[in-house]
């Protein structure tokens, strides 16, 4: 792709509509150069060699051999692989509906011009500029049996008899995720909210006002309607980012309690960069990127009217 | 009830909303603070539960010390970290300061096209394309290299870099670079000394978010970056949690957190306006 497209732009260019309008044209392409190498280098070309390498036997020393679509039979009956996207299928939807119940009412206590607003809204999105991994690192540390903060205190408070490892089991260990990425990530979607909040048109709730519809009622049939769209992008983000999730399961647990919390692409990165099946964790990266693709088409969608009135 | 008595209610519902705003901001900012301030405790207490956070038996840089003495040290480290993310920006700046110009301001074939064609790649999530990165990287020597993380940290900046600084460009009025022609500025001097000026806020969105992208990436630095000394904060202090270096010691996890938060925290409060800026147009591109 990267040898086709370039050249071919070099030829169009040439043809003959006066030298200086030419030399404009080259000068152009001159500066788009640079971005479209790279773009085209570390990006495109990778987008084939996963479908490419997908077809075949590819160990990390060696020889790759052409298997057609072994790999993707093989994947048909990987039991571990759709345990681990229906895994990943679960932590999106509890994630998602945790993230909402926290940003929304956030967004509400933002938006308007009350004393502190601005200073709140930065406390609570404070957490999004963390990175992932760091957050994780601060959390698995505080989530510690014997040297961090909530075993601890949980005992001191006697809700728990003794200190108990919140990690240690499935259901401990999944609701602690879920609150640490709640607190990571919901200064995020709280300001997107708060843009579509503050989009809507004041005359318009004013006038509902005005006609003596509650609060209730103003949220239901204003509110939410008119931040259709904003509420669809911050969904598709939140979706999006919580199907790719790996970092705080990679370093708070492991993947563990018994293989319990592996998510798609922990499993690819298990069997392609630790047991270096490089050719099927292509093919399992077809499959994730064929399932991203439908989620950010279906962005697009929801953004269609807005494209069309540009 | 007294109409004093009902001015004062009213007045406490309508601090309500505040007053829970602040416990919950709290909330939000107590993490980031229990593990800075727990990360002075000296060594004794580090394996405590941080209860309270504080140093209570003085302050002490032991957790500090504890962490340079794991792998190559702390400083090495953090050197690579500020190479990689301090080089990701500069590029990522420089590149699709190039490239919007270029969409902006020249017709050229197959430019929609092209356009278009790195817009798309920002549907494809990276984490698919980590299998033959790694064997490119390995095939043009770039593997367990710095250079080779930072060329793929930096591709993976360009689609929105170059979405926002096109869309500085084309707020700039086209006569002020008639004008600047007229004078007989041309070329790589019209974008640098009158065009530049003009697209700073631009330039700043995609300078903190390359910052903050890159700094904080963790999984392709993983597993491109395979010797110790090369290691990136995130992927040692991973190695430090699961104990690589002895058994886990929480003050250095602790400092860890610490080193790797503060320059974020610094450059989103300093740039705040720039960073929800570059987050609402990348929203609703």
């Amino acid at each position: 792709m990267s040898v086709t497209s370039l050249p071919t732009a070099a030829v169009a260019a040439s043809r003959p509509k006066g030298r200086r309008r030419r030399r404009r044209d080259l000068v152009g392409l001159l500066y788009v150069l640079p971005a479209m190498a790279l773009v085209l280098v570390f990006f495109i070309v990778p987008i084939g060699m996963t479908a490419w390498m997908s077809l075949h036997n590819w160990p990390l020393l060696g020889l790759p051999r052409f298997i057609g679509l072994r790999n993707y039979e093989r994947l048909w009956s990987d039991a571990g692989f759709w345990a681990s996207l229906r895994f990943t299928l679960v932590y999106t939807g509890v994630a998602t509906v945790a993230i909402f119940a926290v940003a929304f009412p956030l967004a509400l206590l933002v938006e308007k011009p009350r004393p502190l607003a601005s200073l709140l809204r930065t406390a609570f999105f404070l957490p999004v500029v963390v990175g992932f991994a760091t957050a994780a690192l601060l959390w698995v540390w505080l989530l510690n049996t014997d040297s961090g903060l909530f075993s601890p205190a949980l005992q001191a408070l006697g809700i728990t008899p003794q200190r108990i490892n919140i990690l240690g089991t499935f259901d401990t260990a999944f609701a602690a995720i879920v609150a640490m990425v709640v607190w990571k990530v919901a200064g995020f979607t709280m300001i997107l909210l708060m843009t579509g909040l503050q989009g809507i048109p004041a005359d318009i709730v004013e006038a509902a006002r005005i006609d003596h519809a509650g609060p209730l009622q103003r949220f239901r049939f204003i509110t939410l309607p008119l931040m259709r769209r904003t509420l669809g992008l911050a969904l598709i983000l939140c979706i999006t980012g919580s199907m790719l999730a790996f970092d705080q399961f990679y370093i708070m647990v492991a993947g563990g309690p018994g293989n319990q919390t592996l998510t798609a692409v922990y499993w690819i990165f298990n069997q392609s960069f630790v047991s270096f099946r490089l050719g099927y964790g292509a093919a399992l990266s077809i499959v994730l990127l064929a399932i991203l693709l439908v989620l950010s088409l279906g962005q697009l969608w929801l953004l269609r009217d807005r494209e069309d009135a540009r | 009830m007294s109409p004093r008595r009902r001015h004062g209610r009213s007045r406490m519902v309508a601090a309500l909303p505040t007053l829970v705003g602040v416990i919950v901001a709290a909330t939000f900012l107590a993490p980031l603070a229990w593990a800075v301030l727990a990360s002075f405790r000296p060594a004794a207490e580090a394996a405590q539960p941080p209860l309270p956070p504080w140093p209570t038996q003085g302050f002490s840089l032991d957790a500090y010390r504890t962490l340079d003495s794991a792998s190559g040290g702390l400083w090495l480290h953090a050197a690579n970290s500020g190479l990689v993310a301090g080089a990701t920006v500069v590029l990522s700046v420089v590149v699709s300061l190039f490239a919007g110009y270029g969409f902006s301001r020249y017709r050229f074939p197959l430019r929609n096209t092209c356009f278009v064609l790195v817009m798309t790649t920002m549907m494809v999530p990276f984490q698919s394309i980590l299998v033959p990165l790694f064997i490119l990287l390995t095939h043009l020597h770039l593997q367990n290299t710095l250079t080779g993380l930072t060329l793929v940290y930096v591709t993976l900046q360009l689609p929105f870099s170059i979405f926002m600084m096109r869309n500085a460009f084309d707020a700039v009025p086209k006569e002020i670079e008639e004008a600047a022609r007229i004078d007989g500025v041309r070329d790589l001097r019209l974008l640098v000394r009158v065009l530049l000026p003009l697209v700073m806020p631009g330039v700043a969105t995609v300078a903190i978010f390359a910052f903050l992208n890159s700094w904080n990436e963790f999984l392709a630095a993983l597993i491109f970056l395979s010797d110790e000394n090369k290691f990136t904060l995130p992927v040692l202090m991973t190695a430090v949690r699961a104990g690589r270096f002895g058994s886990i010691d929480w003050g250095a996890v602790q400092a860890g957190v610490t080193v790797m938060m503060i320059p974020c925290l610094v450059v989103f409060l300093a740039l705040q306006r720039f960073y929800i800026r570059g987050l609402t147009a990348g929203a609703v591109k």
